[in-house]
C-alpha cells in the first residue's frame, strides 16, 4: 500500500516539467497540501504539494531531470498509525506524533515470519504503527511482549527526532538573525549535523545575492536538464531568503508608516536646467536627488540610520544608503551607496548607475549587500504613486518614493500643475516615534525646494 | 634550571619562612620525617621545630589552632595531608576561616593558608583518591588555588600568604614530579586571573590542577587532526576568572570542561552554567565535560583508569564539540 507522487499536471497545456528541488527527504512525514518539491513547468516554477499523508518512502528523481506529466517522484508510505491509533493504548504519557513513525516500520516486511504475540500486544503494536516483524521478541519462544513494542516506540521515536530536527547553535541563530540567512536552508557542519555559526557566516558569503542570482546572461546553454545554476532555481531562493528576510521583519519589528506629498517643481526645473547642458550619459534622473535628500535628512535624524541588534539600537556615523533594485527574473536587492551623504548630486547619479548596473548583472560585492544602515525604494517614472515599504532588519526604516508625476497643486490660493511625489516612510518604532519620523520627511522636502544646494 | 613541581615548592616555602618572620609550617610528618610527599623535606633541620611544627593525627584541631594563629598575627602555612582528611577540617574551615571576617563586622581577618594534596591516579583507594576542591570553591570567604606547572607551584604561595584572608592550595598529588624548566629568578605569581597555556581556535578546553597535563597532552592530539585546541588553566576555583572563561568561549565557540571531580554538582557544572549564563549566543555547540566516573575512585589500575578524565576522553569530547564525529 504505496502512494506515489507524481509529476503533476500544473496547466492544461503542461506535457512535462523539471524537477528544481526536493523539498523533503526519506523519513520525512508529509500531510496532504504539504509542499514536496519545486517544479519548473518552462513557464515559471511552481511548489508542488502533496496529495496524500504519509512518510517519504524514496525519491524517485533527482533536480534536474526533465520528467512527463504522471512519472511517479516519490513513493509514500501512508501512515497506519494516523487512521488506527486509538488514543487510549498509547502507552506513554506523550503521544507519538504521527511525523515521526519512520516508513519501514509500518509496512510488514513481505514474507517475513509473524512473531508470536498476544492480541493486545498486536494492537498496541498496530496501534503505534509498528511493525511486529521488525521488533525483537524477548519473551519465551521470541514472544512479542508489550515491553518490547513499548522499546521499540521509544527508539523509532528518538531515531525519528535525530533525522527531523533541524539543530542550529545558538550562536548560529543568533547570526542567521543578524544576517538574515534562513538557518533551515543551511547544511550543518557542527555536532550531530548542527548548523554552525561559521556554517551561517559562509552561507551569507556565499548568497551574494545579486552575484548568485541576477545574472540573466549567464543561463546555461539549451537543453532539457538545467544545472544547478538554473536561474529558475535562483530566483526561488531568492523569494525564499525575501521571504524570511520580510517575515522576520514583520514579526519583530513594529512599524509605523508616515507620508507625504513633495513638491517636485523646483527640483526638477532645475534638473532639466542642468540636464540639457550635458550628453545624456550624464545626464541626473530624479532618483538621484530623492537619493541625495534623503542621505542627507537622515545624517540629521540618526534614529532611521543603523542597526538594531541584540535588543539595541546602533546609529551609524554614516550614511549607506540602500537602494532597492527589481531584478528582471523577480525579487529585488538593495545594495549600499556607501557615504551616501557625503556625495554630489553627480556622484551619486554615478554611483547610482553603477550599482543598479551591476545589480541586474549580477556583480554586486560582499559590503554593498551587507552595510546598507537605511533603505530607498523609489520607484522612479513608473508603478504607483504610493510605496509603503518593509524594513530590512537589522535597518530601522525605509523611504519610499512613488511615481513621479503631475498633478493639481493648490498653493497661494492658486492652482496650478506641479510635477510631485509621495514619499513615505516605514520606521522602527523600537527607536523613534511619529514625531522624529515626520521631522525627517519634512527635512527632504525642505533640501528639495533648494535643489541648486544639493 | 630544571626544577620539579615539588621543590618549586619546597623553595617558596623556604622562601616564606625567611623572609617572614610571622610564617610556619605545621602538620603532620611535615617536620622530622620530610612531609607525606617529600615537599618539606630538609626544612625541619634548617629551621627547627619551632618553626616547622609535626601535630598530632587531628585536622580539627590542627586546622583550628592555625586559624588562632592567625588571628593573633601570625601568617601560618598548614598542611593538611591529603584533601581526603580534609573533612575531619571542615568545620574549622568552613565555619571559622571563612566565616570570621563576615562575623566580625570586618574587624578579624584570617591570614592562614592551608595547603593539601588532591586527586586520585595513584592506586591509593576510595577514600584516599577524592577531589575535593571544587567542594571547597562553593564556600565564600575562601579563595581556592589550583598551581597545575612548576611556575605556579613556585610562585602561588607567597602570593597567597599576603591575601589578607584564608587561601587554599591543591596540590595534585600527581604532579609533584612534574619537572619543568623554571627561570633562576621566578617569583610570586598572580593568583587571580586564568591562563592560556595553548592558543587555539576550534575548541576551548577548560581546565585546572591535575587535569592540565592530559588536557595539553589532547590537544597535541587534536593538532594532529587538524583540530586546534585552546587550552585555558584555571588557577583559581574561587573567585573564577570569568572574563578568561568568556574570552575563550567567545573565540572558539565550544567548550569542554575538564574536571576530575565527579560530575554531579561540581566545578564543570559550574562554569557550564557561567557559560550558558554569559555566553550562550556564542556557542555552537553544547558545552562538554570530561568528569571522573561517579562511583567512589576503584584500587584496581584498570579500573581507576577506567573511571578517570583521560586525554583520550578530552580528545572525543573536544571531536564532539566541533561536530568531527566522535
Amino acid at each position: 500500500m504505496v502512494g506515489e507522487f507524481r509529476m503533476p499536471s500544473l496547466g492544461a497545456d503542461m506535457e512535462r516539467g523539471t524537477l528544481v528541488e526536493w523539498l523533503v527527504t526519506p523519513g520525512d512525514h508529509v500531510r496532504r497540501g504539504d509542499v514536496m518539491a519545486t517544479v519548473d513547468t518552462e513557464k515559471t516554477v511552481m511548489d508542488v504539494e502533496s496529495f496524500e499523508d504519509g512518510v517519504i518512502a524514496e525519491l524517485l528523481a533527482a533536480p534536474g531531470e526533465t520528467l512527463t506529466v504522471g512519472t511517479p517522484m516519490a513513493r509514500i508510505t501512508p501512515t497506519p498509525a494516523s487512521v488506527m491509533a486509538p488514543p487510549a493504548t498509547a502507552p506513554v504519557s506523550t503521544p507519538v506524533p504521527e511525523a515521526e513513525v519512520e516508513p519501514e516500520q509500518t509496512t510488514p516486511s513481505p514474507g517475513a515470519r509473524v512473531p508470536s504475540a498476544t492480541p493486545p500486544v498486536r494492537r498496541l503494536a498496530r496501534g503505534l504503527g509498528l511493525d511486529l516483524t521488525r521488533i525483537t521478541g524477548t519473551g519465551k519462544a521470541g514472544h512479542v511482549t508489550r515491553a518490547d513494542v513499548e522499546r521499540a516506540a521509544a527508539e523509532q521515536r528518538t531515531d525519528a527526532g535525530a533525522v527531523r530536527s533541524v539543530r542550529v547553535s545558538p550562536r548560529a541563530r543568533r547570526l542567521a538573525g543578524e544576517l538574515g540567512v534562513d538557518e533551515a536552508n543551511v547544511a550543518g557542519t557542527g555536532p550531530h549535523g548542527a548548523v554552525t555559526g561559521g556554517d551561517i557566516l559562509r552561507a551569507a558569503k556565499g548568497n551574494e545575492p545579486t552575484g548568485a542570482e541576477g545574472r540573466p546572461g549567464a543561463q546555461n546553454g539549451p537543453g532539457p536538464t538545467p544545472g544547478p545554476a538554473d536561474p529558475g532555481q535562483r530566483a526561488t531562493g531568492l523569494r525564499r531568503r525575501i521571504g524570511t528576510l520580510m517575515s522576520r521583519s514583520k514579526k519583530t519589528i513594529p512599524h509605523y508608516y508616515l507620508g507625504t506629498t513633495i513638491d517636485l517643481q523646483a527640483a526638477l526645473t532645475w534638473m532639466h536646467a542642468v540636464n540639457a547642458q550635458r550628453p545624456v550619459s550624464t545626464r541626473l534622473v530624479p532618483a538621484a536627488l530623492l537619493l541625495k535628500a534623503s542621505a542627507l535628512a537622515a545624517r540629521q535624524v540618526p534614529e532611521l540610520n543603523g542597526f538594531y541588534t541584540e535588543a539595541r539600537f546602533r546609529p551609524s556615523p554614516v550614511v549607506h544608503l540602500g537602494v532597492a533594485v527589481a531584478l528582471r527574473e523577480g525579487g529585488l536587492v538593495a545594495p549600499a551607496i556607501h557615504a551616501a551623504d557625503t556625495l554630489t548630486v553627480d556622484q551619486m547619479m554615478e554611483r547610482l548607475r553603477d550599482v543598479v548596473t551591476r545589480a541586474r548583472t549580477g556583480h554586486l560585492r560582499r559590503a554593498e549587500i551587507a552595510d546598507p544602515t537605511l533603505t530607498v525604494t523609489a520607484l522612479g517614472e513608473l508603478g504607483v504613486d504610493t510605496v509603503y515599504g518593509v524594513i530590512y532588519p537589522p535597518q530601522v526604516a525605509l523611504v519610499g518614493f512613488g511615481r513621479v508625476r503631475e498633478r493639481p497643486w493648490a498653493q497661494d490660493g492658486m492652482l496650478t500643475v506641479h510635477q510631485a511625489v509621495n514619499a513615505t516612510l516605514s520606521a522602527d518604532h523600537r527607536v523613534s516615534d511619529g514625531l522624529r519620523g515626520g521631522r525627517f520627511l519634512d527635512l527632504i522636502n525642505d533640501v528639495l525646494q533648494r535643489p541648486e544646494e544639493l | 634550571m630544571e626544577t620539579t613541581y615539588r621543590e618549586a615548592m619546597r623553595t617558596a616555602i623556604r622562601e616564606a619562612l625567611l623572609q617572614d618572620d610571622r610564617v610556619f609550617l605545621m602538620g603532620e610528618d611535615v617536620g622530622a620525617y620530610g612531609g607525606c610527599f617529600a615537599v618539606s623535606l630538609g626544612l625541619f633541620e634548617e629551621f627547627g621545630p619551632e618553626r616547622i611544627r609535626d601535630t598530632p593525627l587531628s585536622e580539627s584541631a590542627f586546622v583550628g589552632a592555625g586559624i588562632g594563629a592567625a588571628l593573633n598575627g601570625m601568617r601560618p602555612i598548614v598542611e593538611i595531608m591529603t584533601v581526603n582528611f580534609s573533612l575531619l577540617a571542615l568545620d574549622q574551615i568552613v565555619n571559622n576561616a571563612a566565616t570570621l571576617l563576615h562575623m566580625s563586622g570586618g574587624q578579624f581577618n584570617v591570614p592562614l593558608v592551608i595547603r593539601t594534596t588532591t586527586g586520585a591516579g595513584r592506586q591509593l583507594g576510595a577514600q584516599h583518591s577524592h577531589s575535593l576542591e571544587g567542594w571547597f570553591a562553593h564556600v565564600p570567604g575562601l579563595r581556592i588555588l589550583t598551581p597545575a606547572t612548576v611556575e605556579d607551584a613556585r610562585g602561588m604561595l607567597w602570593t597567597a600568604l599576603e591575601d589578607p584572608d584564608p587561601v587554599l592550595i591543591f596540590e595534585h598529588g600527581s604532579l609533584y614530579n612534574l619537572s619543568s624548566e623554571l627561570a633562576e629568578d621566578a617569583g610570586p605569581v598572580d593568583i587571580h586571573a586564568a591562563a592560556v597555556r595553548r592558543e587555539g581556535g576550534d575548541v576551548s578546553l577548560i581546565t585546572y590542577g591535575g587535569t592540565l597535563p592530559l588536557t595539553l597532552e589532547a590537544a597535541d592530539r587534536l593538532a594532529a587532526e587538524g583540530i586546534e585546541a585552546e587550552v585555558l588553566d584555571l588557577r583559581t576555583l574561587r573567585p573564577l576568572d570569568d572574563a578568561a572563561i568568556l574570552a575563550t568561549v567567545v573565540k572558539t565557540h565550544r567548550a569542554v570542561v575538564v574536571d576530575e571531580g565527579w560530575r554531579s554538582g561540581s566545578l564543570s557544572a559550574e562554569i557550564s552554567a557561567r557559560i550558558t549564563e554569559s555566553a550562550f549566543y556564542e556557542l555552537d555547540a553544547p558545552v562538554g565535560r570530561v568528569c571522573s566516573a561517579e562511583v567512589p575512585i576503584p584500587y584496581a589500575r584498570d579500573l581507576e583508569l577506567a573511571a578517570l578524565p583521560s586525554a583520550e576522553r578530552v580528545v572525543a569530547a573536544a571531536r564532539q564539540a566541533v561536530g568531527g564525529g566522535g
